[in-house]
């Protein structure tokens, strides 16, 4: 059968059998190959992409069912050569090992900030309970994802002050790009 | 919350040199935060065929006959094997690590669920599982051994027929330490305590499983593999002696590996799968299992079931410790442990205390399991010896009516005893073990939560408070001692500096997420002034890294990260010369400024060791007898091991009604000597500590009576989420290795070997008001609701 599809901005059709999977269509058909497969029963969540913006875990969608969906992967996390807040937090907050969950695990946190850009610690855990993470025991997970929150939190606050600032006539001479995050 | 607690001044931590030892941020994970990290399963090749496994549905039973006619003639199926077919090659069987033979595809019978009894290989891998199906064997069921406490009773079905003249499942007998002299210590002590411990079979379970992709050219007759391995060049060897190839003609290349924690130190039979189905089809093979059947058949870990004793003086002076063990091997021994170590390091389990006497008996069993059982992060066996003392230490404190803290601080090794040889003959390098605790003990408010207790006792609420003290051994190890089936335990390490001032670290070890692409160009840029950024580090590919057996035992710092200080120094000592030559000095009047040799008196007068590297590729004479190029090779034989400690203290709840045990929190100093990058020291501890929650709490990998495996899949296995742990409080403390390059010890494997005991001690210290001695592990709410009624049982 065919399926089209929406995978990072870029409209995909393929020719598949009706049973594959959406994470092996990700990374076989696709070759996008940073989501990524840890059990057979829909538990670990290292599979975890997004489906219109929501979190779903690829290997418990066949492909067939994301025709006519956007599907967004950790490959389409950054913004061109600006990374998403949440990949800087990760390294900053040494929240990988492996590498091996980090996909999902920022996928997850990262639909999570859009629906509640200040999280607690427990309401990122919660958000991340469907995952599991062999190397990190979660506590710099959880870091990395406070530090996406309050980055971002700050760099909206600067964005507000630069706007205010040109109001009133002042310049601008920051020398950075209204909304990024350093 | 970290503690700084510094007790020896000559190596510090230090975050604000610019290079070399301190907080740096992981050159990996640039590409893992893009999900450009290349995994095994990401590999694809031209023509790339894809192989699925049939195993066995049952624990115990002859093949009568297979029939894979129907798996032939399925769509897109390029070949069927048996381990009849094998068996026409001598490849039905390999070595395992511990000099025993695990059959690559059953021939005979099938002794464990989940035995690989035959292979497809189909042009992708819907249509390989869809052949599996077809395939029909016929077996004759035979009564399989599960209880390791039954397996040499007389009667008992022999399991290894194979092995000529085997009548029972012995495995083999271990003792170490004085019987005799410690029989007369227990006879003459005050107070004699005696415990069965179980520490039950579970599974390192990384999240990414096994797999490989073999790539055999009939052309030039070279084999290059892909593989999830810890120990490429141990497996390359390997692979010669098995299939017959040249070692110059196999090439094995680990990349990034999602994580190993043990698991990815033996060989599997997919990967030789893998290797033949190349040979035989001429095309690429990818072998990747599922989880299922990572959990079902690939290594497994612990399965001890001990009885310890202790004996101590009234005031509690220990005096004594004995420990009769029975360990269950499964069906092979595949134990990854260096050969004259049958039981692996267990011998450490006179723990952190300074005692008159000890004694250890073991025997080994086969049983119809999975092989395995050096794994997890257990440092050769560590995590039970650990977990056996720390119990029986609480259990003697429960006794004499002492406070678990107390009596511990009175019987450590002092700090003036080491290097300290064990009544089991280990010698510890360094150690000052009170200061750790009392850190410990400092950050977790220890006289505050004891009066907390006592007011929620009152109220009748649960709450528990568990210490644990270990010392751990890992390093492994000297040559004249320890090797892997002939091979030595020493590592290579070469260091290349090129023209402009940049260099490439070539290692033996593997990193499977422990950051050694980060830390070893931190230990480079110490000794020679190079800015980490500018050093790359390859490590993983045989062809292209100095021989040597790995990352496992927590082994990469004390033995690969002494080789690396060391060929680093090498290379200075010729950059010195260099130096003295373009700065017209003597050697001796040269001074080494982490980065540039500079003329003693004359700090004006100086070459950096870019100019350097300029000047040894470059024209123009170089001092007589040196010859061009700046680089080195070494391979370090460590003297010894590395002995790091730990203080951990944990404080539980439990809810009376439920059962269900919470760790509130977890406090964990540890002292690895020198710390090389202290966030990436604090990670190691943290995912160390998570292995402990999940093994006290959850995680078993249980058999029924019929040998089926009830823990094979994520449904059954449990796995600690960021729900079931607590955020870490993580403290240090820094006593060097004297006898290390850089007074490193090793350290990833601390957390989960210090952590299972404090937990448990914390949930039976919460279960006193029941009169709880002692719960086996996992303390799942149905087992501690047994314990608080008096049910207490084995796991098994």
């Amino acid at each position: 059968m065919q399926v089209t599809m929406t995978v990072n901005d870029v409209e995909v059709t393929r020719e598949i059998e009706g049973r594959l999977l959406l994470v092996h269509f990700l990374r076989d058909v696709l070759g996008l190959t940073g989501t990524h497969s840890g059990c057979d029963t829909s538990n670990c969540g290292t599979c975890v992409v997004w489906l219109d913006g929501e979190p779903v875990k690829s290997c418990t969608v066949l492909a067939a069912m994301a025709g006519g969906h956007e599907v967004r992967t950790v490959e389409g996390l950054a913004k061109g050569a600006e990374l998403d807040p949440v990949q800087q937090g990760f390294m900053q907050c040494h929240g990988l090992q492996c590498g091996f969950c980090t996909p999902g695990m920022m996928m997850t946190a990262r639909a999570l900030l859009n629906r509640n850009p200040d999280p607690t610690e427990a309401e990122i855990r919660e958000a991340i309970s469907g995952q599991i993470c062999r190397c990190t025991g979660y506590a710099t997970i959880v870091r990395s994802v406070r530090w996406a929150a309050v980055h971002e939190a700050n760099a909206a606050a600067a964005v507000t002050e630069t706007t205010e600032s040109r109001e009133a006539g002042e310049i601008d001479n920051a020398g950075q790009p209204a909304g990024s995050v350093v | 919350m970290t503690t700084v607690h510094e007790r020896v001044d000559t190596f510090h931590d230090n975050d604000q040199k610019p290079v070399g030892y301190g907080r740096m941020l992981r050159k990996e994970d640039p590409r893992f935060v893009r999900g450009r990290g290349r995994f095994v399963d990401d590999v694809r090749l031209p023509g790339m065929l894809h192989l699925a496994v049939l195993r066995s549905p049952v624990a115990h039973a002859r093949i009568l006959s297979i029939d894979t006619s129907a798996a032939e003639a399925s769509p897109g199926v390029k070949a069927v094997v048996t381990g009849a077919m094998l068996a026409e090659q001598g490849l039905a069987w390999m070595p395992t690590l511990s000099n025993d033979v695990q059959a690559v595809l059953a021939t005979d019978k099938v002794r464990f669920q989940g035995q690989e009894v035959a292979f497809v290989v189909a042009e992708d891998g819907y249509a390989a599982r869809d052949a599996l199906e077809l395939i029909d064997v016929e077996y004759d069921v035979l009564d399989p051994v599960v209880d390791a406490r039954r397996a040499l009773e007389p009667g008992a079905p022999v399991i290894r027929d194979d092995l000529e003249g085997k009548t029972d499942n012995h495995c083999f007998d271990w003792e170490t330490g004085d019987e005799a002299a410690t029989a007369a210590v227990f006879a003459r002590a005050d107070v004699v305590v005696s415990q069965d411990l179980v520490y039950p079979r579970v599974h390192p379970a990384p999240m990414e499983t096994c797999g490989a992709v073999a790539d055999f050219d009939p052309v030039d007759g070279k084999l290059r593999l892909w593989s999830t391995t810890q120990a490429p060049h141990a497996h390359r060897t390997l692979y010669a002696l098995v299939a017959g190839i040249p070692e110059h003609k196999i090439q094995v290349i680990s990349p990034d590996i999602g994580g190993g924690f043990g698991n990815k130190v033996p060989i599997y039979p997919g990967y030789v799968c893998a290797i033949v189905a190349s040979i035989v089809t001429g095309k690429p093979v990818k072998w990747m299992e599922d989880r299922s059947e990572n959990l079902i058949s690939t290594g497994f870990a612990r399965d001890y079931i001990m009885r310890g004793e202790i004996a101590a003086t009234r005031d509690g002076r220990i005096l004594a410790i004995r420990t009769n063990v029975l360990a269950d091997h499964g069906a092979f021994n595949g134990t990854a442990a260096p050969v004259k170590y049958p039981a692996g390091f267990f011998g450490v389990f006179t723990g952190s205390y300074d005692i008159e006497a000890a004694y250890c008996k073991m025997t080994a069993v086969f049983t119809n399991k999975a092989p395995g059982g050096v794994a997890y992060a257990c440092s050769f066996r560590i995590t039970e010896a650990v977990y056996l003392v720390e119990r029986i230490v609480d259990c003697l404190a429960d006794e004499l009516g002492m406070d678990p803290a107390e009596l511990r601080l009175k019987n450590f090794i002092r700090p003036e005893q080491f290097p300290y040889t064990t009544k089991t003959g280990w010698v510890y390098d360094s150690g000052d073990y009170e200061p750790t605790m009392r850190l410990a003990m400092e950050m977790a408010g220890y006289a505050d939560l004891r009066r907390e207790q006592q007011e929620k006792r009152a109220r009748g609420e649960l709450m528990g408070i568990g210490i644990a003290f270990f010392t751990e051994a890992v390093g492994a190890g000297p040559r004249k001692n320890m090797d892997i089936l002939g091979l030595g335990m020493a590592d290579g390490c070469e260091l290349r500096v090129h023209p402009t001032g940049k260099a490439v670290v070539r290692l033996s070890v593997q990193s499977q997420g422990q950051g050694h692409e980060t830390t070893f160009a931190q230990i480079i840029a110490e000794e020679i002034g190079i800015p980490p950024d500018d050093i790359d580090v390859v490590h993983g590919d045989t062809d292209n890294t100095p021989f040597g057996l790995g990352t496992y035992g927590s082994r990469s710092t004390p033995v690969s990260g002494a080789a690396a200080a060391l060929v680093a120094r090498k290379v200075r000592d010729k950059a010195r010369i260099i130096a003295s030559g373009m700065l017209e000095v003597s050697v001796a009047d040269l001074e080494w400024d982490k980065g540039s040799f500079r003329v003693k008196g004359d700090p004006g007068k100086s070459v950096t060791i870019q100019d350097i590297a300029m000047r040894a590729h470059g024209a123009g004479d170089l001092p007589e007898g040196v010859e061009g190029g700046l680089e080195a090779q070494i391979c370090y034989n460590p003297s010894n091991l590395t002995y790091p400690h730990g203080a951990y203290i944990c404080v539980v709840d439990i809810d009376p009604g439920t059962a269900q045990v919470k760790v509130r929190r977890f406090i964990a100093v540890d002292d690895c000597g020198t710390r090389i990058n202290p966030m990436i020291i604090e990670g190691q501890v943290h995912g160390g500590l998570a292995d402990g929650v999940g093994m006290a709490l959850m995680e078993m990998i249980a058999f029924d009576e019929d040998g089926n495996c009830l823990g094979a899949s994520l449904m059954d296995y449990l796995l600690p989420t960021a729900l079931e742990v607590p955020d870490w409080e993580t403290g240090f403390t820094v006593t060097p290795s004297p006898h290390h390059p850089i007074g490193a010890k090793g350290v990833g494997e601390s957390a989960t070997v210090g952590s299972p005991p404090a937990i448990v001690n914390a949930i039976v210290d919460a279960l006193e008001p029941f009169g709880v001695r002692h719960a086996d592990m996992p303390l799942t709410p149905s087992r501690v609701w047994d314990a608080m009624r008096g049910n207490a049982r084995p796991p098994i």
